[in-house]
């Protein structure tokens, strides 16, 4: 089962390093992971997905807190969230095929951002099934280059993985 | 008023109450061993990085303080990875000083640089490099909090040369600031209960304690606690000492070269109470055949223990000390006549034995160095045969006195273990059993022990072979021994000599029980050459893929 793993870190140098080395070091796979600052100068917010049962998850989360720069870590997996991924596509344009192009652009809500004598470069967000569609509705016209952010996600409503909000899903240490 | 770093990193180590550091110089480091020069600080000049790392490990077992050791950039610090790694998997609190390159070279593969903090994330608790120089006062308090607090480990500190020599603004912090550091100590009140009641409710108990015993200081609940239910007390290899080898209840070592009485307890047991310790393969062999009709209670200061290798039937978060304890408070005292007289009757009829016909035997040397030694020696070990049956055949009864390395398995450690041991616990005999292939690991060492004055007491259990992997290739390969024969006869009395210390030979077991008292009572480092039978295997020994309960001897 895939897994969505919200954690906070220190924003201290290496501290990415020491999270994707936990990963692979103790065989964990991560489908995708995604850092940035949070609402907070000094944390930053990471969105890590990583495949697994439960028991698996569970050693990665009581691993990832061994780590001194890891402060919160919530799996919202469970929980009503909203997931979003940016990604940019160059595709291969004909003037015959510019226009279906165009229309595919509006039926998936994407924007065009750059257009060149024999490219357009497309900004698509959404859901990951949303985005894989859009991928394969390009394909025919070749796709030249592809570059995606990585998962990010957020609880809805008023609950939070913030430091102080006590998310119902936190790892908390058995016992 | 204005001080350099390394001028305020000494200042902190003095307020860290740090005593003696271990360490090699260079040119990185030359900003901090000039402060040195003016410090109360005893500095111990090594032979060799990794005998640096593996004397602060062993000060810091001997003692139950951090031991910092120091080296300088590039070779200077990846000789000292092996060590890290070693007090890492054992869980030993040090702190690791290395110095490195100006920081306007980093990053430029300049002489000497290596990128020590990269290299040692997976083998440290946690690692620093100093870039900005007001960060080091707080780095080295956080440094000594981690490495010594929740479940131990090593902590490193890289230290540009430049930072080293930048002028500071100096105040020790009283406080550390660490938002993702907070061990659990006390046990979840629910689950203390419970396993209370699975305690008072079983019929077959057994303990089964870790290093993390003696971490916690918690020998004496260990020992309430077995005495007031009754129940047999098992060891892993890290928790030897910490409960009393003639007690009645005292049931050894379990696992891969246990007792075989141990591991029958243990599968015939119907609660198991893992105190400190964490389900080593070692130990559990075939996780299926492991205690199988045991409910386990696992209590360990480290959540991520709790599950990786068993899952318990109850788990208990929390300091050892602390969490027996809370248990202790609950349960009531009772007897358990038929079970213990079982494991009595076991005991009895599965004793570890040897023939002592012919040469003279390894384990027999091992049973009069425990005679002859007394109780507040600390016996340090090396890696290997002689390793296992000092496990077996010493009668420990005192927590800190059994110093081998259990996790990492490194041969070499003995030595400068035993020097940084007896360092810090300069009042009391160190008994160094080490064997042929061990010692020439870390040989360098003897000059660090004879220029201390060290009264090291050097025990090499010769039998002229690399004798695990000899015994490994008599199970696994057929006998075809590759590799494991030494085809020179090295005289570790006369090389004891030439470095200036007593030396000894013994071929038999006459020479043994005649020449132990004086070699006890020597004043200065003594080398003790034991030319032992080459056809020993350490037994009982539970082949791959069998259950602990079907041991071979």
């Amino acid at each position: 089962m895939t897994h969505t793993l919200t954690v906070l870190v220190e924003n201290t140098p290496g501290v990415l390093a020491r999270v994707a080395g936990l990963f692979s070091r103790r065989g964990f796979n991560i489908d995708s992971l995604a850092v940035g600052r949070s609402e907070d100068p000094g944390i930053s917010r990471m969105t890590i997905v990583v495949e697994g049962d439960d028991q698996i998850l569970e050693q990665v989360t009581k691993q990832l807190h061994k780590l001194v720069d890891v402060i919160k870590i919530s799996d919202v997996t469970r929980d009503d969230f909203v997931d979003r991924e940016l990604v940019m596509i160059k595709v291969n344009t004909e003037s015959s095929t510019r226009g279906e192009i165009m229309q595919l652009v509006d039926i998936f809500r994407a924007r065009i951002v750059d257009v060149g004598p024999k490219t357009l470069t497309i900004e698509v967000t959404g859901y990951e099934s949303k985005i894989n569609a859009f991928e394969n509705s390009l394909r025919p016209f070749g796709i030249i280059e592809m570059v995606r952010t990585g998962k990010v996600a957020m609880l809805r409503g008023f609950r939070s993985t913030t430091l102080n909000n006590n998310h119902k899903k936190e790892d908390t240490n058995s016992g | 008023m204005e001080i350099t770093v390394a001028e305020a990193l000494v200042h902190c180590l003095e307020q860290e109450n740090v005593e003696l550091i271990f360490g090699y110089p260079g040119g990185a480091i030359l900003p901090v061993y000039d402060v040195l020069y003016n410090s109360t600080i005893k500095h111990v000049l090594v032979r060799h990085e990794q005998g640096a790392v593996h004397a602060a490990d062993g000060y810091a077992r001997a003692t139950g303080k951090v031991g910092v050791c120091i080296a300088t950039s590039g070779p200077g610090a990846t000789n000292l990875v092996t060590g890290i790694a070693n007090a890492y998997m054992d869980s030993i609190p040090i702190v690791v000083i290395t110095g490195q390159v100006p920081v306007s070279q980093i990053g430029t593969d300049a002489f000497q640089e290596v990128d020590i903090t990269g290299i040692t994330i997976p083998v440290t608790k946690h690692n620093y490099l100093i870039k900005d120089p007001k960060q080091l006062p707080q780095v080295i308090k956080k440094a000594f909090h981690i490495a010594s607090t929740g479940r131990p480990g090593p902590v490193l500190i890289d230290l540009p040369k430049d930072v080293a020599q930048a002028k500071v603004k100096f105040t020790y912090p009283r406080n550390v600031q660490l938002p993702g550091y907070k061990p659990t100590y006390k046990g979840h009140p629910a689950m203390v209960s419970q396993a209370s009641k699975l305690i008072m409710d079983s019929k077959r108990p057994v303990i089964y304690a870790g290093g993390g015993v003696k971490i916690s200081n918690a020998a004496a609940e260990l020992r309430n606690l077995a005495e007031t239910i009754s129940a047999p007390v098992t060891h892993t290899l890290m928790g030897l000492g910490c409960f009393p080898g003639d007690h009645p209840l005292f049931l050894g070592m379990l696992g891969l070269h246990g007792t075989r009485y141990a591991n029958l307890a243990v599968t015939e047991c119907d609660c198991l109470i893992a105190v400190g310790a964490r389900f080593d393969d070692r130990v559990v062999a075939n996780l299926q055949g492991f205690a199988p009709n045991a409910k386990v209670i696992h209590i360990d200061i480290d959540p991520a223990e709790i599950g990786k290798n068993i899952r318990p039937f109850l788990p208990i978060v929390g300091d050892v000390k602390l969490v027996l304890e809370s248990i202790l408070k609950v349960i009531k005292k009772r007897k358990n006549s038929e079970w213990v007289a079982m494991v009595q009757e076991w005991k009895r009829k599965y004793p570890l034995s040897y023939s002592n016909e012919g040469t003279l035997k390894p384990q027999l040397v091992i049973e009069k160095i425990c005679e002859a030694a007394g109780s507040s020696a600390i016996i340090v070990t090396d890696v290997g045969q002689h390793q296992m049956w000092a496990a077996q055949y010493y009668k420990f009864d005192e927590p800190h006195s059994f110093i081998t390395s259990g996790g990492l398995g490194t041969m070499g450690f003995g030595l400068p273990a035993a020097i940084g041991a007896q360092m810090g616990a300069p009042g009391r005999p160190v008994i160094l059993i080490t064997g042929d292939g061990s010692i020439q690991m870390t040989l360098q060492e003897l000059a660090t022990a004879v220029e201390q004055k060290l009264p090291l007491k050097i025990f090499v259990i010769n039998n002229r072979q690399l004798g695990m992997v000899r015994q490994l290739q008599e199970f696994y390969c057929e006998k075809r021994h590759i590799a494991v024969d030494f085809h020179f006869d090295l005289d570790f009395a006369a090389l004891g000599k030439v470095y200036g210390m007593a030396g000894y030979i013994i071929e038999t077991p006459e020479q043994l029980v005649d020449q132990l008292p004086e070699i006890m009572l020597a004043e200065g480092p003594v080398m003790v050459n034991c030319l032992v039978s080459g056809e020993e295997n350490v037994l009982p020994m539970v082949l791959a893929g069998s259950n602990i309960n079907e041991a071979i001897d």
